[in-house]
């Protein structure tokens, strides 16, 4: 027997990857009930989507959530807060950790601290033990615990045998590769794109090209094997280009860009405010131009956040010594409504069904809207303006480089497995 | 002027008038006490986090003839292997009551960092590869005791432009008074990027050196070996250096400057540094000028020179 109805989502316009119409949203534990017009429930409580948008919840592929090891700058539950009120119902965290995320017994730990969080946890694993490169980690150990991303980020797999080894390995275990794409030898002692600021600044930088020769390599490698491969954090027009003629190739790759890709330049480092530094670095307004492009044009398959929590000591250290990274998990929906001059339709494709499927949870996560599905989603207020405040982020850190300014579309609530974890953009736990 | 990051902030009018001031300190120096009481009660701080003798004398030596009171703050190279950031240091130094904090770093862009957390004037001594705009302000006052202007003069800066503050906050400079700058250097020594320099670029010194009115040599890093940057340091020398047959190529009145501390036989021959046309150790002696100058226009209180 059906539980009886808890949540009534009322007057919104539902958006999922079937299409878009006028429907109020019934919920009945953590699933979706009834979808239709001027719904009655008797009992559950009311949520106003009056003018918002009605969304599966976003799905992000790329958060850094510290934890373990680095608490200081974020915790497992701090960041899927952030990310429930950035409209996420769930986000892979990456396994730069320290440990890192390289076997089952620190997957098994992340994923029991996410347990509880008011987001979906799931866990990337590293493809190399310590993420150093050197010897392949144990996939199966960790995609028997539901991995199904694989990923060195934070650095790429710089030998070329080993990546093939993984890609072949990791074939046999429906998972998919991920790769911080940066050749390690050309991008050394870089700490901002190279080009015109990087010169006048005198700062060492890291070429385009650093990126590209490893987006290159590992689409051969994808060619050779067979295997899947998502490329994180693409930032430059020449890797946009050599994924959309791999694709064109009929190559099994997918993409990812994140937003400050499609909305800073490398001129923004002229202060030499860390709050800029981010790997890969911010490029070129033509690089700018060409992300937007690509997601336009669906080269790219998902925004990603690349949501990078530092404390706040570590981000006041001189450019060259300050680590990299932004957050992104509370502004990524508003920016990527803002600044693409995309249908919100397309834009929610990206931030959630699209992503959902690389991760592998589409049959929780981003799935149309209808009777049965899990009642995982958003509900999002285009119009809404709001002016970004770093002390009032849920994260524990506040680097972010959008500090005042002011961004068009907000999140007003999110559910999670039927629950509202979010209401009129407060955090309920 | 509320501080000195770096020359394009003075413009051309600012960097006259620096070098005008200048000449003042130029005759106070030379009195028999040379000292004004100019910035009496006023404390500067030397913040060094980078080895530097010549610049932080220069900048003491130039404080206490200005009457100020100096405070000297030499850290080891990183403050983060101390757990103490950087922001955290400066702020502690700002509550101990001072006017002016005199910044050199190894990292890029250190002065502008602090310029924004402390309210004191903040000073940049040389940051990173970034800009060393007091040794340009040197430089051009050199220059011009010598010319009487920099307007129209052809100057070559010859060397590892890349990794270079000097030739960063020279070339701003030596362009806002008007001069033409010929960079020459191996293409690896040079910025990945000259986009929006207002110089022109060259491989052979051979061909640059009848023509300039001032040779600048630039200082070549021995850790630029290790780099794949250069094959050698003979070769380096032997296609970029100023060595005594390629200073017969410039024209007699030729200025030959030099930022130091020279590697003598390397970028500069032993025996070009004594050359009739080798104003490098005028450049040394008329940093403390300089020097009052900008602390003097940062903090001044429009007291009476002769004081």
């Amino acid at each position: 027997m059906p539980d009886s109805p808890t949540l009534l989502i009322r007057g919104g316009t539902v958006v999922d990857a079937t299409g878009t119409r006028r429907a109020d949203v019934l919920v009945a534990g953590d699933r979706v009930a009834a979808v239709g017009e001027n719904l009655e429930a008797l009992g559950a409580r009311e949520l106003d989507a009056g003018g918002c948008l009605v969304a599966p919840g976003l799905v992000d592929l790329h958060a850094h959530l510290r934890e373990p090891g680095r608490e200081e700058a974020e915790t497992v539950e701090t960041g899927a807060r952030a990310a429930a009120l950035g409209g996420y119902t769930a986000i892979v965290a990456m396994p730069n950790t320290e440990p890192a995320i390289d076997s089952a017994a620190v997957v098994r730990q992340v994923l029991d601290l996410g347990a509880t969080a008011p987001c979906d946890v799931r866990v990337a694993g590293a493809i190399t033990v310590g993420r150093a490169g050197r010897a392949l980690a144990p996939l199966a150990e960790m995609a028997a615990l539901g991995v199904r991303l694989f990923t060195d980020d934070g650095s790429g797999v710089q030998d070329a045998r080993l990546m093939r080894r993984a890609l072949e390995y990791a074939s046999a275990l429906d998972v998919t590769l991920a790769q911080h794409c940066e050749d390690g030898s050309l991008a050394a002692g870089g700490h901002m794109h190279e080009g015109e600021w990087s010169s006048r600044l005198g700062l060492p930088g890291i070429p385009a090209e650093a990126e590209e020769l490893m987006v290159a390599r590992d689409i051969a490698l994808c060619r050779l094997t067979g295997a899947r491969v998502h490329f994180l954090h693409l930032s430059t027009a020449g890797s946009l280009q050599l994924v959309a003629a791999a694709k064109a190739a009929g190559l099994p790759v997918t993409a990812e860009v994140a937003p400050h890709h499609f909305t800073l330049t490398h001129a923004e480092v002229a202060g030499y405010d860390p709050v800029y530094k981010v790997n890969p670095p911010l490029r070129t307004a033509a690089d700018v131009a060409a992300v937007k492009a690509a997601l336009a044009a669906g080269v790219v398959d998902a925004i990603a956040t690349d949501h990078a929590p530092h404390a706040p000591e570590a981000k006041e250290a001189p450019f060259d010594q300050a680590p990299p990274g932004m957050l992104g998990l509370e502004t990524a929906l508003a920016l990527a409504l803002g600044e693409l001059d995309l249908a919100p339709e397309r834009v929610l494709a990206l931030l959630s069904w699209q992503p959902a499927a690389i991760a592998g949870i589409a049959s929780e996560h981003g799935g149309p809207i209808i009777e049965g599905a899990a009642a995982n989603l958003c509900v999002v207020d285009p119009a809404a303006v709001w002016v970004v405040d770093p002390t009032l982020l849920a994260s524990r850190s506040r680097n972010t480089p959008y500090a005042n300014r002011k961004l068009r579309g907000r999140v007003r609530h999110t559910i999670l497995r039927g629950e509202p974890v979010v209401i009129d953009a407060e955090a309920q736990r | 002027m509320k501080h000195l990051l770096a020359v394009a902030d003075l413009g051309t009018e600012g960097i006259e008038e620096v070098l005008r001031v200048t000449d003042s300190f130029v005759e106070v120096s030379s009195r028999a006490i040379p000292k004004v009481p100019a910035l009496r009660g006023k404390t500067v701080v030397s913040l060094f986090y980078e080895n530097s003798t010549r610049t932080r004398l220069s900048f003491e030596t130039a404080a206490r003839r200005l009457s100020a009171d100096t405070m000297n703050f030499t850290a080891p190279t990183s403050s983060v292997s101390k757990g103490e950031s950087l922001r955290d240091t400066v702020e502690t130094i700002e509550a101990m009551g001072i006017d002016a904090v005199v910044v050199r770093h190894g990292s890029a862009g250190v002065p502008q960092r602090i310029a924004s957390w402390i309210d004191a004037s903040v000073v940049n001594a040389g940051d990173g590869w970034h800009e060393h705009p007091t040794q340009a302000l040197l430089d051009c006052y050199t220059i011009r005791q010598r010319r009487g202007s920099l307007e129209g003069l052809r100057i070559a800066v010859v060397g590892d432009v890349k990794h270079s503050r000097v030739a960063r906050s020279d070339v701003a400079a030596f362009a806002l008074l008007g001069a033409d700058v010929t960079l020459v250097a191996p293409p690896t020594l040079l910025p990945p990027s000259l986009e929006g320099w207002p110089v022109t670029v060259s491989h052979d010194l051979d061909a640059v050196l009848p023509k300039v009115d001032v040779v600048y040599v630039l200082r070549l890093q021995n850790e630029r070996m290790t780099e794949a940057l250069l094959p050698s340091l003979r070769e380096y020398t032997a296609s970029y250096g100023l060595t005594r047959r390629r200073a017969d190529l410039l024209p007699d009145d030729a200025l030959v400057m030099h930022p130091g501390p020279m590697n003598r036989g390397v970028e500069i021959a032993a025996d070009v540094a004594a050359l009739a046309g080798s104003v490098i150790t005028t450049q040394v002696a008329n940093g403390v000028a300089v020097r009052m100058a900008v602390l003097y226009l940062l903090l001044g209180s429009g007291q009476d020179l002769a004081g």
